[in-house]
């Protein structure tokens, strides 16, 4: 196969790009993608260490209360603590840095088939929501000796995975607004408050009544219920915040694909 | 609806504008099948926009652009093209050949790595991260990227800034070595010897249009000036009224001369001056030649 790729090319005559190929391109560009942010230390060990550290201290270590429910609550807060981020900053960051280093510009000018750069960046959040997820439930089954079903683990992992996508398209659209440096800056701005406000940190009952009115409007919120349907602790039904989560997802990915079509 | 005569891309009346600013004026250019062109001209004067246009980057606000035959932002048309851009910041923590192997998954028949490594001279950095090269390896790098797809046309935008006279000249062959593939190449380029080595034809870009347009010795009669610099105690002040003398002036112990006919001046000057000594004359340098040749279109346009 090679070989006669290779007699044909040789003569000038222009041949189109087979479907393998094009499956091909799709594939090489996530895996790329994947390792080129794995392999960087200044992005998965913030998006890595952050929730762990969190769950090793507030749950872990201080946890005197012996609530058994504590742990695994905690496991979902701070799994969805732990998947927004490489969301928003993976996601946010890259495009913004990448619309301002000439990146964006030459992955335009190269024949590269249309959605892959933003499916290969999709994907590599999605491994690292991943990541973020399995070390936690390491540490809630190791540590904590949280008492969990593999069907329940399983769906939280689902959950993460999935649930990283909102914030993909969240994270896209601040990167199609802010240019370069600043966007580290105003996607934190976005991330911490949200994550407090959504009760992620500590538990919506205990905070300001304002705060628990507000709360419907953060994605983190709705993602943190589904993650507490995933690990048995949830109330109610989990479809409308799967529902909400999905508008959200799609709202953000139709502004930012207007501006990206708009400005480059 | 291919045209059959061996037109790879072209710009046709040509318009873009930036707000008030307009890029481009009504440009017409026409690329030829294993041509090289040298795309030369200041800063600002429309190049980096036409190349722009040319890859589907921007659309044009007016005019016709053509890449094979179809609208540049066909994925289509882009799979014969490659391209090396000015400043692009590549994935740091990528080896040389992750990069090269994504960018070959682009096109629908690639050359081979181990072909591409040879063509670009890069056979040694394969396993190299990107973010450990030098200024001068990264460039050849994304030249490497640039040719890795087998593209009839090329397109280079000051491909050699950066790099030493060693890598330049090794680029140099490799870029003669496409044309004689059959390759179209687009060079932009600062450096008059780059277009004078490599190109076929010149086109001289000024205010968003060609302002010259014709081989490397047209462009060279076009802006035949220079500059006589020697020690002499010869009057400057008489020397600026000889024929094909535009600027005499005194610079010390130094006399400054700009002529249109060195060999000319030259001579004229050693008769005047037999003890004339340290005789130099150096030909218009590139920023010279623009601005004698924007010179010219403004005072023609104002005589118009």
């Amino acid at each position: 196969m090679q070989t006669i790729d290779l007699a044909l090319a040789a003569a000038p005559t222009h041949q189109a790009m087979p479907l393998r190929r094009v499956l091909g391109a799709y594939l090489a560009e996530a895996r790329s993608e994947c390792l080129r942010y794995l392999r960087a230390p200044s992005f998965l060990l913030p998006v890595v260490l952050f929730p762990t550290m969190f769950y090793l201290l507030f749950g872990i270590v201080m946890n005197h209360a012996a609530d058994p429910h504590a742990l695994t609550y905690l496991l979902a807060s701070y799994g969805v603590f732990g998947v927004m981020s490489p969301g928003l900053f993976g996601f946010g960051v890259s495009l913004a840095m990448e619309r301002d280093n000439g990146l964006l510009t030459l992955k335009r000018a190269l024949p590269m088939p249309p959605g892959a750069y933003l499916l290969g960046k999709m994907l590599m959040a999605m491994v690292a929501a991943g990541v973020v997820i399995l070390l936690l439930l390491a540490m809630a089954f190791g540590l904590g000796h949280v008492q969990l079903t593999a069907g329940q683990a399983g769906l939280l992992l689902l959950t993460g995975m999935l649930g990283v996508l909102p914030f993909c398209a969240m994270g896209m659209f601040v990167g199609t607004l802010v240019k370069g440096q600043g966007a580290p800056g105003v996607l934190n701005l976005i991330y911490l408050p949200m994550s407090f406000m959504s009760g992620l940190w500590i538990p919506l009952s205990m905070l300001p009544s304002a705060l628990q009115h507000l709360s419907p409007v953060w994605p983190s919120t709705h993602l943190h219920q589904i993650a507490l349907h995933a690990v048995g602790l949830g109330q109610g039904s989990a479809w409308p915040h799967v529902l909400v989560l999905l508008v959200f997802g799609v709202g953000f990915s139709l502004l930012a694909a207007r501006r990206l079509r708009r400005i480059g | 609806m291919e045209h059959a005569v061996a037109e790879v891309a072209s710009l046709a009346g040509a318009v873009k504008r930036y707000g008030d600013l307009t890029a481009l004026d009504g440009l017409d250019l026409m690329l030829h099948r294993g041509e090289l062109l040298a795309l030369l001209g200041p800063n600002g004067a429309g190049k980096s926009t036409a190349i722009s246009l040319l890859l589907g980057l921007v659309r044009a606000d007016g005019g016709r652009v053509q890449l094979f035959g179809k609208d540049p932002q066909d994925i289509d048309a882009r799979r014969r093209v490659g391209v090396m851009l000015q400043s692009a910041v590549l994935p740091a923590t990528l080896s040389v050949a992750e990069l090269l192997r994504l960018t070959m998954s682009y096109y629908p028949a690639p050359r081979t790595l181990d072909e591409t490594a040879e063509l670009a001279g890069i056979g040694d950095l394969l396993s190299r991260r990107y973010a450990g090269l030098s200024g001068g390896q990264q460039r050849r790098v994304q030249f490497a990227m640039a040719l890795c797809g087998r593209p009839e046309l090329l397109f280079l935008d000051e491909p050699t800034v950066g790099m030493d006279i060693e890598a330049r000249q090794k680029l140099w062959a490799a870029i003669r070595r496409l044309v004689a593939e059959g390759c179209a190449i687009v060079l932009t380029t600062h450096y008059l010897e780059e277009a004078e080595a490599l190109a076929q034809r010149v086109v001289v870009l000024a205010k968003g249009r060609v302002l010259s347009d014709g081989s490397v010795q047209a462009l060279r009669a076009r802006v035949a000036r220079a500059r006589i610099r020697c020690l002499s105690d010869l009057d400057a002040q008489a020397i600026a009224q000889w024929s094909h003398v535009t600027s005499a002036t005194r610079e010390g112990t130094r006399l400054a001369i700009q002529t249109d006919a060195a060999e000319h001046v030259v001579r004229r000057l050693l008769d005047a001056d037999p003890a004339l000594s340290e005789l130099e004359v150096l030909r218009a340098g590139l920023a010279e030649a623009f601005t004698e040749l924007t010179r010219e279109t403004s005072t023609e346009q104002e005589a118009a």
